[in-house]
């Protein structure tokens, strides 16, 4: 089987403007809805208490909260999860309230209303523990960045490296952007997901930037366009089919990972997908436009065009 | 050119054995088990305790399936169901403590991994399931170290009072503002003496002089190392307190572990009744010094029972004997402001030196002169519980505020009592800052869904690898079935705690892993459509294909480390499993795929095709794909 029959060269650097205005566009859209409706933090960061409660029937979810209410919480929240049968209430830090009792309260009202309520979780988080969570996650992203563009930058060269990095990062802005426009909720796991998702899809920037270099090493001929529509060309089936193979794994943590894998699992797939997008659209016109050369990678390589095997750099080519 | 040397065969194989004889833990589910941990230090664990709980366990037919001591700490007896599990806790309840209300040995329930003896004794065990997956409480406490060092300035600020009283050194006012104690003088010389003074008696002390008003302020302040010992200290009594406290839930394995400098982690596993937890937790304990009650009614109401005399109380003992004491209490914690287990100076018998206050010096004086001979106990009192720490006898008057109390006792009760008397008067206030309950249910589920993840996430990977590259598909997956043996062996080797986030780390990077195999094999594919030989092929897609896995994973590496320098809690369960399933994809995707691959075609000398599903070829000859007419050069088979 085979599912790339590709006879030519795709000259995707001919519509590179094309390609850069939508990743521009949806950037842009990712921001706005970053900053219109922000994103929708957990317990983990917010600092609250989280309950969920499992019935033997479904519940009226307004009578509970009215319940709730006489705690005399201004800003409580009451839904669904999963199922009518149970539910997942959000309280925020109330000051001077010894909050750790807030989930034993809560309780006892619920078990007043249906004496079947069986508590599944509880989640107390101090709003300390929130600002640092808050703080240590800009951290590991700051350190994946930097970590991965001293990388490039050894591997290959700066321009190859800003041209990853902005690649990728513009991934991240727009899973954020995806769970700022839809309030779908922003949990440490999520947050795990997003860094993973930058770890992986900045290696499908290296494979090609690596094919790229090769192909500067061997096409003496080609202009740096070409070069970069061969790299990409033969790389694709490649892209598509891995990222195919995360993605059937994903998707089984989708179907079956339940509501705590959920958002997980979902950060995954837009990272995945624009993940492929990005890589080969993005990175590699960035790079274009930065005006990369043959000169740039290969001058210390006065020995000829061939490929040296026992050089590290040659041969990472699919 | 496609061999591997016969080394490379027996260090897979060598792989292969102690990965599934790791992993084989993990499929034989745990049994109901019953723990037995001693609640002091005076009781141990050892044959005699298993010897009795044996013997008590046939008397009431309920035979063990195992009986496994780990000497000095548990002992833990397995049984065949639940329910001759919960019978057999109350027996051995029985059984070992005399006394409920005093128990000297903790039972509890446990699970126990229900593989054979010859796995267990090899230390493989099943891997260490995250609250999450079990179920349970997690706390996180904050210590307030603030506080602490408040109070050791209060009470250094009455001792130099006293001091300064003892030795006519005339002062207007001393008064403490947070962690500095401020000590008026009308002049230098005095203020120099003062100085002087309390550097020779407060070594955890610095001071300096400041003019003010036309007097003296000294101001003095603990020592930068000194507070940093306070600290230290009051975590690791909060720590034991806790210990002590946790003991009496009995809870099979609880963690209490330190985090960062003013943290501590609980979790208790198997617990659900967070507010008997918290209560357990946040309690209070306090101290008082009383007088033992010498009367001839108080002693044979020590003995068997009696009437206690108006005016006294009775309370256990450590040991659970009763001591008769007065109800007129001499001493508070309060006026206790340090307790250290050391030496006698003389006799070099183990001994607990305790500092009083000023106050507390002085009143203990008056005490001990109109009461030597006679006996004196400290109590402690936790939850309105009463229990006596220790009753010396008093030898002589006792003045200064430095108190030795000593005799029978070796070094490891010496420690306990000065950490039980620490506990009631020292011990930082502490905070719930994070508080998580994952119910049973909730965990069996997650494990469940976490299982299910992984099995059809794999199946419908290897269906397609097996689809789409053929018998190069069938090695592929079978290099990714052993890439999650070795994960789950090595997280079972490392006993790394398994969350629900962990198993989903592990579906990912399965997903990953199967990256390195299909650049294997697009590359041979491609060497076969540039019209490489088949056994040349195979080689040169290897040897291609294997900078571009290296460097995949780096990247994905560096976001690994990075989570696990970062990440708390779940995130860093999801960490520790990623960079783990990393390293062994490695090993899995490229060296050993590759030993299959050799076995398979290595032989055959004369190579026509190789299975790897289609090899396309451009049929024109018009093709602009200027890469694959060009050969690419082949290096000399290293392997």
């Amino acid at each position: 089987m085979e599912f790339f029959k590709i006879r030519r060269d795709i000259p995707f650097m001919r519509h590179a403007l094309a390609f850069n205005a939508v990743s521009f566009i949806t950037f842009l859209a990712a921001i706005f809805f970053l900053f219109s409706k922000g994103l929708h933090l957990s317990v983990e960061f917010t600092g609250g208490t989280l309950v969920e409660v499992n019935f033997a029937q479904s519940v009226n979810l307004d009578d509970l909260r009215n319940r709730i209410n006489t705690l005399g919480y201004n800003d409580l929240q009451i839904q669904n999860f999963g199922s009518t049968r149970d539910i997942l209430i959000r309280m925020p830090v109330i000051k001077g309230v010894a909050s750790s009792e807030q989930s034993t309260k809560v309780m006892e009202l619920l078990k007043e209303a249906d004496p079947s309520a069986v508590l599944r979780r509880s989640e107390f988080v101090g709003p300390q523990v929130g600002d640092e969570l808050a703080v240590d996650g800009l951290k590991a992203l700051v350190c994946v960045i930097v970590g991965i563009m001293i990388y490039l930058a050894i591997r290959f060269e700066w321009k190859y490296a800003v041209a990853g990095i902005i690649a990728n990062l513009h991934d991240v802005i727009i899973i954020l952007g995806f769970f700022a426009a839809f309030q779908w909720e922003f949990s440490l796991p999520v947050l795990a997901a997003v860094l993973a998702v930058l770890g992986y899809s900045v290696n499908e920037s290296v494979v090609i930037f690596d094919r790229i270099r090769e192909n500067f090493k061997r096409l003496r001929k080609l202009q740096t366009v070409a070069i970069i529509d061969n790299a990409i060309t033969s790389t694709m089936s490649r892209t598509i089919i891995t990222h195919g193979c995360t993605q059937l794994m994903v998707l089984s943590m989708l179907l079956f990972g339940g509501e705590t894998l959920h958002y997980f699992a979902l950060a995954l797939t837009i990272g995945i997908l624009f993940g492929i997008y990005s890589s080969v659209f993005v990175a590699a016109a960035l790079a274009m436009w930065l005006g990369i050369k043959r000169e740039d990678l290969i001058k210390n390589n006065s020995s000829g065009g061939d490929l040296d095997p026992n050089d590290p750099n040659s041969g990472a080519v699919v | 050119m496609n061999r591997y040397p016969i080394w490379k065969y027996i260090v897979i194989v060598v792989a292969l054995l102690v990965g599934a004889l790791y992993t084989l833990p993990n499929f034989f589910g745990e049994a109901p088990a019953v723990q037995i941990s001693a609640a002091k230090s005076i009781f141990t664990v050892d044959a005699s305790v298993q010897s009795k709980v044996k013997e008590a366990l046939e008397n009431a037919s309920l035979p063990p399936t195992s009986i496994n001591l780990d000497a000095g700490r548990s002992l833990k007896v397995g049984f065949d169901s639940t329910d001759s599990q919960l019978k057999a806790k109350e027996l051995i309840q029985k059984t070992l403590n005399a006394n409920v209300d005093n128990p000297s040995y903790i039972v509890a329930l446990n699970l126990i991994p229900r593989s054979p003896s010859w796995i267990s004794n090899l230390h493989a065990d099943p891997m260490y399931l995250g609250l999450d997956l079990r179920g349970g409480v997690h706390f996180m406490l904050q210590v307030d170290m603030q506080a602490a060092l408040t109070k050791r300035a209060e009470s250094l600020a009455g001792d130099i009072r006293g001091q300064l009283r003892e030795r006519n050194i005339r002062h207007s006012g001393i008064s403490r503002d947070g962690q500095v104690i401020e000590i008026v003088f009308k002049d230098k010389a005095t203020a120099d003496e003062a100085s002087r003074t309390i550097k020779d008696q407060f070594l955890e002390l610095q001071t300096t002089q400041e003019p003010s008003n036309g007097e003296i302020k000294l101001r003095a302040t603990l020592l930068p190392q000194a507070a940093k010992k306070i600290q230290e200290q009051a975590l690791k009594q909060n720590i034991t307190t806790l210990h002590n406290r946790i003991n009496e839930l009995g809870v099979s394995e609880p963690v209490i572990q330190q985090q960062g400098l003013d943290r501590i982690v609980v979790q208790l596993p198997g617990v659900q009744d967070t507010a008997k937890a918290k209560d357990i937790l946040g309690r209070t304990a306090t101290l008082e010094v009383r007088l033992v009650d010498e009367s001839a009614e108080a002693r044979s109401a020590e003995t068997n029972n009696g009437l206690v005399p108006f005016g006294s109380e009775r309370f256990p003992d450590r040991n659970g004997l009763a001591v008769v004491v007065k109800k007129q209490v001499i001493l508070t914690g309060e006026n206790l402001t340090d307790a250290q287990p050391g030496f006698d100076n003389q006799t070099q018998e183990a001994a607990v030196h305790l500092t009083l206050d000023a106050k507390g010096a002085r009143v203990f004086r008056d005490i001990t002169r109109e009461n030597v001979g006679k006996r004196m106990a400290i109590l402690l009192f936790e939850k309105g519980k009463g229990e006596v720490v220790t009753a010396p006898v008093i030898r002589t008057e006792i003045g200064g505020g430095r108190v030795q109390i000593t005799g029978h006792m070796n070094t490891v009760e010496a420690n306990d009592t000065a950490l039980l008397l620490r506990a009631g008067s020292l011990a930082a206030p502490m905070e719930i800052i994070e508080e998580r309950t994952i119910g049973p249910s909730l965990g069996a589920e997650n494990i469940a869904k976490g299982f299910d993840s992984v099995t059809w996430g794999f199946v419908a990977v290897a269906t397609f690898m097996c689809i789409y590259y053929l018998l190069f598909g069938i090695f592929s997956s079978i290099a990714l079935a052993v890439n999650l043996m070795l994960l789950v062996a090595i997280l079972s080797m490392l006993q790394a705690t398994l969350t629900l986030p962990g198993m989903a780390a592990m579906a990912l990077v399965l997903g990953m892993a199967i990256d390195a195999n299909v650049l294997i094999n697009e590359r041979v594919r491609e060497e076969l459509r540039n019209g490489a030989a088949p056994q040349t092929a195979i080689l040169n897609g290897y040897e291609r294909a294997w900078s571009t896995i290296l460097d995949s994973n780096v990247t994905t590496l560096i976001a690994g480390l990075s989570l696990l320098a970062f990440g708390s809690g779940p995130v860093r369960g999801f960490a520790v499993v990623h960079c783990l399933g990393i390293l062994t994809s490695m090993f899995s995707a490229v060296f050993f795929s590759r030993g299959l691959v050799n076995l398979w075609y290595g032989q055959k000398q004369r190579l026509q095709t190789v299975s790897i599903g289609t090899v396309w070829r451009p049929s024109g000859s018009d093709t602009n794909s200027i890469a694959s007419n060009e050969k690419s050069t082949q290096s000399t088979n290293k392997n």
